[in-house]
């Protein structure tokens, strides 16, 4: 059945626990974005400050990942959530990797960018990095508004757009051995670039994880390693049912 | 042949991989009370046989009654009328012409408090038996051991057989009981809160023990404690006002319900 969100327990404790650790879970979320931007600008504008900061975040990032893991075990272990406030705790464990593991790859981009900025080679850039970047960001975002408001049709959506991330990634790599091809003197900072359109595609692929998660919490589906069009008549059947934000 | 086999063959008992629990269907159930009309409304379920079926519920939903209905022991209250029906085998059980005696010795019922005999704990197991008439002591023997080992208490008890079963604690007192219902051979067991009188270390002896019991028998059991529900059973059964709101496997009773009152009775949510 639909999610019925997390309020309107007997137990007004045990709703305001479930509402700490969601909210928790979006102020992860936002860091984890910023990051990706801070990252990335790092990289793109050579700025070296920028990207520590970066990966000063990974290490809140990371203490975040913790605390949200204990409050979870906690609640299984004093309230013993049932039905969809077990998806929500199951859901919540999984979406916090899935943020963690961006954390680490906005830090290896951060990290390249470090490099990046500290060498004068500028002979290879990719044309790509800057529109990939959004699009993971922005397909993070999403999955994040979906979790926020248990928006089963935008986590599809998130879900059906990682497969033009993996294409444009195919794209841009494609681009950099073609650089890499007619200015062997680029390769060491084409392969950084490389490597960090690598961590971007990666991060696409967790965003499109933590859409799958809204998806189990809010329809009680598990759409993992589902095909492009079991997810398209999932989709359609969420549509002809009217869901919607709940 | 093992010792339990011996048992078994000496007793005169069908050991429980050589038979099948036979299945239950309630088919459009309903009973009415002077005082209450509606205490069970148009319930209709199949029970699986060789499974553990929970039912669970808030309070006066009717839980209790309907399990009562498995042998008829709202018979007994003034004035109750059936309709529906509810097939064991293929024979509807509520018929007038039914054998409730012989009803009752298929369908065994454990109750909330321990109730045991005020005799002997060999004479708790032995008496079914007897009554059945069965009279040589080395089959009574064969049986109250093959029945106490089956209820997990032969270990605690088997040097102190003729001291009083008023002696050992509940949760004893509640295997002993188990015990002696299974020495009369049912075919199905209906458990009212078997556990709700008892601590939980007894509690998981008692759930342990269903778990054994499942391969032999059809068990239903009736529980306020939704997590012992979600232990134990296979299939779970949600009621309310005297309705049959959702019967699904456990798993997805407990995980992704279809029904919104299961799901706000189990997150412990207001109607």
């Amino acid at each position: 059945m639909e999610y019925r969100g997390y309020t309107q327990h007997i137990s007004r404790q045990f709703n305001d626990e479930l509402e700490a650790i969601k909210n928790d879970l979006l102020e992860m979320g936002g860091m984890v974005e910023r990051q990706i931007g801070m990252a990335a600008d790092g990289l793109l504008l050579r700025d070296s400050a920028l990207a520590e900061q970066a990966i000063d975040v990974d290490r809140s990032v990371n203490a975040m990942e913790i605390s949200i893991d204990r409050q979870c075990g906690n609640i299984i272990a004093r309230r013993q959530p049932a039905a969809s406030d077990l998806r929500l705790i199951i859901s919540i464990a999984r979406v916090t990797t899935d943020l963690e593991r961006i954390g680490d790859e906005a830090s290896k981009v951060a990290k390249m960018a470090i490099k990046r900025a500290q060498e004068s080679d500028t002979s290879a850039t990719s044309r790509y990095f800057a529109q990939i970047t959004e699009h993971v960001t922005g397909m993070l975002r999403s999955a994040l508004d979906a979790f926020a408001r248990l928006d089963t049709r935008e986590a599809i959506k998130v879900v059906l757009s990682d497969k033009t991330i993996d294409a444009d990634y195919q794209v841009a790599l494609g681009d950099m051995k073609d650089q890499m091809r007619h200015n062997p003197h680029c390769i060491d900072a084409a392969l950084d670039y490389t490597w960090a359109l690598r961590s971007l595609e990666r991060i696409g692929d967790h965003a499109s994880n933590i859409a799958e998660q809204v998806i189990y919490l809010t329809e009680g589906i598990d759409v993992r390693h589902k095909s492009v069009d079991e997810l398209s008549q999932l989709l359609d059947s969420v549509r002809a049912s009217g869901a919607h934000a709940h | 042949m093992d010792k339990r086999d011996a048992l078994i063959r000496l007793s005169g008992l069908k050991a429980g991989g050589d038979r099948s629990p036979p299945d239950l269907e309630v088919r459009g159930l309903s009973l009415a009370y002077p005082d209450n009309e509606n205490a069970l409304r148009e319930i209709s379920l199949a029970i699986p046989a060789g499974k553990i079926t929970s039912v669970i519920g808030p309070s006066g939903c009717g839980k209790s009654t309907l399990l009562r209905c498995f042998n008829r022991m709202n018979d007994l209250i003034e004035g109750a009328e059936y309709t529906g029906s509810i097939l064991l085998e293929g024979q509807n059980i509520l018929a007038r012409d039914t054998d409730v005696t012989l009803l009752r010795r298929r369908i065994g019922m454990v109750f909330q408090r321990p109730n045991p005999f005020p005799k002997s704990i060999y004479e708790n197991v032995a008496y079914g038996p007897r009554i059945g008439g069965i009279r040589r002591k080395r089959q009574l023997d064969a049986i109250v051991e093959h029945s106490l080992r089956s209820a997990a208490l032969w270990d605690e008890v088997a040097d102190r057989l003729y001291e009083s079963a008023l002696t050992l604690s509940l949760g004893q007192q509640q295997r002993l009981v188990i015990a002696r219902t299974i020495a009369i051979e049912p075919e199905i067991l209906l458990l009212d809160e078997p556990a709700s009188s008892l601590d939980p270390i007894s509690t998981l002896r008692i759930e342990e023990l269903i778990y054994e019991l499942k391969h032999s028998y059809t068990i239903i059991i009736v529980t306020h404690n939704m997590q012992q529900a979600a232990r134990v059973s296979d299939m779970t059964a949600f009621m309310h006002l005297g309705r049959l709101v959702e019967f699904d496997r456990t798993d997805t009773i407990f995980t992704n319900p279809s029904r919104r009152e299961t799901e706000d009775y189990i997150t412990g949510r207001y109607g």
